[in-house]
């Protein structure tokens, strides 16, 4: 019932949104969103924002997600709050034009990159973090000085009404909109000539996206997933514990796994896999507790149809059978155990679709280094975490894999390092953010040169002869003698 | 020979693109690319073909288009040359990983961003400056380590088969490889996995690329073109503005150039005096009988004659036709043309000419000129001629384009440490130095920790005071963090 109301709405909503589009490009064609004044004024709106409704926003993350509050600052609040304060900083430099010299041969002239907003863009969000990463990238485009339309996932729609009540009290309402729906809604937005696309989503629908895009040679940027492996090497036993329980919150920590950066599987060596499965078991009992009717800090699984998704990972029996840990479901509240798997079938599908969740096949390999084989031989990842102390296989790691990040002996905190740039390559996206590289996704780089008019070079312009021809060989070589030369008449043009 | 030509470029298709990519792939797993040395051989070979092959490509440049020797030297040639030479002199430096800060949250850690080849790419070029548009992006594609497709453009086909020719002999032929044809052969090519294509042409082709491309969410570069208008201000010199605004439009390929002016804005009252001194400049440049001038290109073929023909036959056009006009069927020729305040839903208004003909737009004040441009799809390039610093300011604020020049036209081109690119229907993506280097690569965030500082209140069972620590630890606030310790706060 509920849901068709919103579906209705949905639609009696979608005649109102070629108006809203409208309106806000009238406010970029204004020139209101340029100003410095306005984009900082609209940031720190965004500071108010999740300050004064920090609680509301705990509960409704704990309600949708079963995040804990301390998660839910963690991943979410904390991590904008961050990013305003980082833009907040250094805004006034990013805006600022950068100038730089040009070779004597233009003289006089000069050179500058001015960063000016692109327009109108649109930013869609996911569900698993529906508050950070429908924000986060929003910093970006705000402090960039566009226009925006924001469409949060309909997965979370409490989170989304939230946003759709709120931003319009704390920021500009004629220049950032919340739209609320479903693919329906996707779809008819899609339709629209934006700017810019940001999309954080599955593989699918950002192909949809780019698809969509490309009627209107809108450059997007598509923030996906992927099987993002772990590399488990031997470390001393003193290592072993903060290893375990960085791999716990690298899997289990951050919404259950429903992260397009957790851990998907890990590669450990044969004669090590023990130990790093009963420590994990450890952590797991530690951090979780291990009583099904009563675990804690963990979140929940998004729906019932990912729910069943995850149950039907586990269905094969061979797959089955290789669950070394967890493997329970409780329907009715949505939570899975931490579920650890050892040698699944490798031509299983948990094996070769995104998990997104919290089982967690181990692989075992002869030797450590077979991992980067195994780790070629799948699409490229969003992330690649590997806890080694062996630098010699840190180097040959980064030279021959591919993926959007590598993070060594941790995992998950590569998302809030300011001005490191967060995106994927290959089938886990392109484009990338975080800081400056957000700023940067939502700008054009405006190349300017100016000149003037005095000092005008005869040989530029045609009728053309070989004088001219020789005159400019030297000017290309930057060989300003030969070009004085030439002027003077002391060298002759070789090719007379 | 064109018919076995013919015969061998029709074998190609959708299975034999993707044999060819599988090659390429095999390549790349080996590493070979990847490495210093072999980017640098690459790069030396090709420089050393240009070298020994500029009368060829000179040649070839002449036949497709009777590029003047000296526009082929200064716009193809010397420029792929200065690109190669630039990359050259840089690589070891834009190869290097870059150090970037860490915060306290993450304290203790080290995080640098690694350049890494993205592997197989694509690059479609266009028929224009047939050598330039081919061989800069390759560079560029070599430069960051990939392994390489060059489509040229079959509307060139005497630098098409050239470089086909040229590259598989200077250069690795297990990495860099060159497609001749034409839909068909493009269509086969767009079906395969790219890891990033770099296209060069029209905004309608540009659409089917990106299209194409979204399948395997392959990034792209599109580097399209537009109407690129030229605002002169009535305080100038106009000698110098004629000039450039000639060398800009006719002396660049006789207009056939994705910068090249597109239109003139300018006042009622000047527009007479500007139109002037263009005619006199030309007549200092080309003669009497332009149409048999040895220094200006001519049109590429039947087709494109056809076209610009058809937007000066248009009735709310032909008699708004202050200079030139004549055309010369048989050997292709249209000499430059000045077209004087046509209506604004004539089909040459909008349209991209790409052609030896020049609108000239008048306005009241200089200052309407912006909104007129405004009010159309974002250009390849904006150009102004002013010597009022305010005016200057308030176009280079205003107008958003790929790129702006003051005073000059197409010169930023040739810059290397400018980026080359569009922005809405002019593209999207840059090249150029450093630029093309960054276009085929990805950047990969890296991130170093130890074993040691690890802080608890990232991990369960969760309490308020671990919510505390963790605020301030996210607020880089040194005394937050040591009251949170305490239990103070």
């Amino acid at each position: 019932m509920r849901y068709s109301n919103r579906y209705l709405n949905a639609v009696g909503r979608s005649w109102n949104e070629g108006r809203s589009v409208e309106e806000l490009r009238q406010t970029f064609k204004s020139g209101k969103t340029r100003g410095v004044d306005w984009r900082k004024a609209q940031l720190r709106a965004i500071l108010r924002l999740i300050h004064e409704n920090e609680d509301t926003l705990f509960q409704l993350l704990q309600s949708e997600l079963g995040k804990h509050p301390v998660e839910s600052y963690r991943d979410e609040i904390g991590v904008v709050k961050k990013s305003v304060d980082h833009a907040l900083n250094c805004i006034d430099q990013w805006m600022s034009p950068k100038k730089g010299w040009l070779p004597l041969l233009f003289f006089p002239a000069s050179r500058k990159l001015l960063s000016e907003p692109l327009g109108l863009v649109l930013i869609i969000g996911s569900w698993n973090f529906p508050i950070s990463l429908i924000l986060d990238p929003l910093i970006g485009a705000i402090s960039a000085g566009n226009t925006v339309v924001l469409k949060p996932s309909e997965l979370t729609p409490k989170c989304a009404s939230f946003l759709a009540n709120k931003l319009p009290i704390y920021l500009d309402p004629k220049a950032i909109k919340v739209i609320e729906g479903g693919s329906e809604v996707s779809n008819q937005l899609l339709q629209y000539k934006w700017d810019k696309i940001f999309f954080t989503g599955s593989t699918k629908v950002g192909k949809l996206v780019m698809a969509a895009a490309a009627k209107h040679l809108t450059p997007v940027t598509l923030e996906l997933g992927g099987k993002c492996p772990a590399i488990f090497d031997s470390l001393p036993i003193l290592d072993i514990e903060v290893a375990t329980k960085r791999v716990a919150s690298g899997k289990w920590g951050a919404c259950c796994g429903q992260a397009c950066i957790g851990i998907d599987y890990m590669l450990v060596e044969q004669k090590f896999a023990i130990t790093l499965i009963e420590e994990l078991k450890k952590i797991i009992k530690r951090f979780y507790g291990d009583d099904m009717r009563n675990l804690k800090n963990i979140s929940k699984i998004i729906n019932k149809v990912h729910f069943e998704r995850l149950r039907n990972l586990l269905e094969d029996s061979d797959v089955a059978n290789s669950i070394v840990y967890g493997g329970s479901f409780d329907e009715t509240n949505l939570i899975i155990e931490p579920t650890i798997l050892l040698n699944p079938p490798l031509n299983s599908e948990i094996m070769n679709e995104e998990i997104f969740g919290p089982l967690l096949p181990i692989i075992t390999l002869d030797n450590i280094k077979e991992s980067i084989e195994f780790i070629n031989s799948k699409p490229k990842p969003l992330a690649l975490y590997a806890f080694t102390k062996n630098e010699n296989f840190k180097k040959q790691i980064l030279e021959e894999t591919s993926s959007g990040s590598v993070t060594f002996n941790d995992t998950m905190i590569q998302f809030v390092c300011d001005d490191f740039p967060f995106g994927g390559v290959g089938q886990s996206g392109f484009g990338r953010y975080h800081g400056k590289y957000s700023f940067d996704t939502f700008s054009h780089e405006k190349a300017i040169l100016e000149r003037s008019f005095y000092f005008e070079l005869g040989p530029r312009h045609p009728p053309w002869n070989n004088f001219k021809l020789e005159f400019l060989r030297s000017a290309y070589d930057y060989n300003y003698v030969g070009m004085l030369l030439l002027l003077l008449g002391l060298k002759k043009p070789s090719r007379a | 020979m064109a018919s076995e030509e013919q015969v061998k470029n029709s074998a190609f298709d959708t299975e034999a693109a993707n044999c060819l990519v599988k090659e390429l792939r095999a390549t790349v797993i080996t590493g070979k690319t990847k490495s210093y040395e072999w980017r640098v051989s690459q790069l030396k070979s090709l420089l050393k073909m240009i070298e020994e092959r500029d009368k060829q490509i000179c040649d070839a440049l002449f036949s497709d288009l009777s590029k003047p020797e000296m526009e082929a030297f200064i716009h193809e040639i010397a420029l792929v040359k200065n690109s190669c030479k630039v990359s050259l002199k840089k690589l070891k430096e834009w190869m290097k990983p870059e150090k970037v800060k860490t915060t306290l949250g993450t304290f203790p850690s080290s995080a640098e961003i690694v350049p890494e080849p993205l592997g197989v790419v694509l690059v479609i070029s266009a028929w224009n400056y047939p050598f330039l548009l081919s061989v800069d992006p390759v560079i560029g594609a070599i430069a960051a380590g990939n392994a390489v497709v060059l489509k040229p453009s079959e509307i060139a086909p005497a630098m098409s088969s050239l470089l086909k020719k040229l590259l598989e002999e200077y250069l690795d032929d297990s990495a860099v490889k060159v497609v001749e044809g034409g839909v068909s052969e493009t269509s086969a090519l767009l079906e395969q996995k790219w890891d990033k294509i770099f296209y060069t042409g029209n905004g309608r082709v540009g659409r089917v690329v990106m299209a194409a491309a979204a399948k395997n969410l392959t990034p792209v570069v599109l580097e399209l073109g537009g109407k690129s208008p030229v605002v002169v201000d009535s305080n100038v010199d106009l000698t110098v503005t004629a000039r450039r605004i000639i060398g800009g439009k006719w002396a660049c390929n006789n207009g056939q150039a994705c910068v090249a002016p597109d239109y003139i804005i300018t006042t009622k009252q000047f527009a007479p005096l500007l139109i002037d001194s263009i005619k006199h400049e030309l007549l200092k440049f080309y003669g009497e009988d332009p149409l048999n001038s040895p220094d200006i290109s001519r049109v590429v073929n039947s087709d494109h004659f056809a076209r610009l023909s058809k937007l000066l036959d248009d009735d709310k056009v032909s008699g708004k036709i202050v200079h030139g006009g004549q055309t010369d069927k048989s050997s292709l020729k249209i000499a430059p043309t000045i077209v004087l305040d046509v209506p604004e839903d004539s089909l040459i208004m909008n349209e991209e000419i790409f052609g030896p003909l020049l609108l000239v737009v008048t306005v009241e004040k200089i200052e309407d000129g912006i909104d007129f441009i405004n009010s159309r799809s974002k250009p390849l390039a904006a150009y102004i001629f002013t010597n009022k610093k305010e005016l200057k300011e308030e176009f280079v604020s205003k107008i958003s384009s790929g790129a702006i020049v003051v005073n000059d036209i197409s010169l930023h081109l040739m810059v290397d440490t400018l980026p080359f690119g569009g922005v809405g229907e002019s593209g999207t993506g840059a090249y150029h130095g450093k630029f093309s280097f960054d276009a085929f690569t990805h950047k990969k965030a890296v991130l170093h920790r130890s074993f040691l500082g690890d802080a608890p209140a990232r991990y369960p069972p969760y309490t308020a005071g671990k919510l505390r620590l963790l605020k301030a630890l996210l607020d880089g606030s040194i005394l937050g963090i040591i009251r949170a310790l305490f239990g103070w706060s």
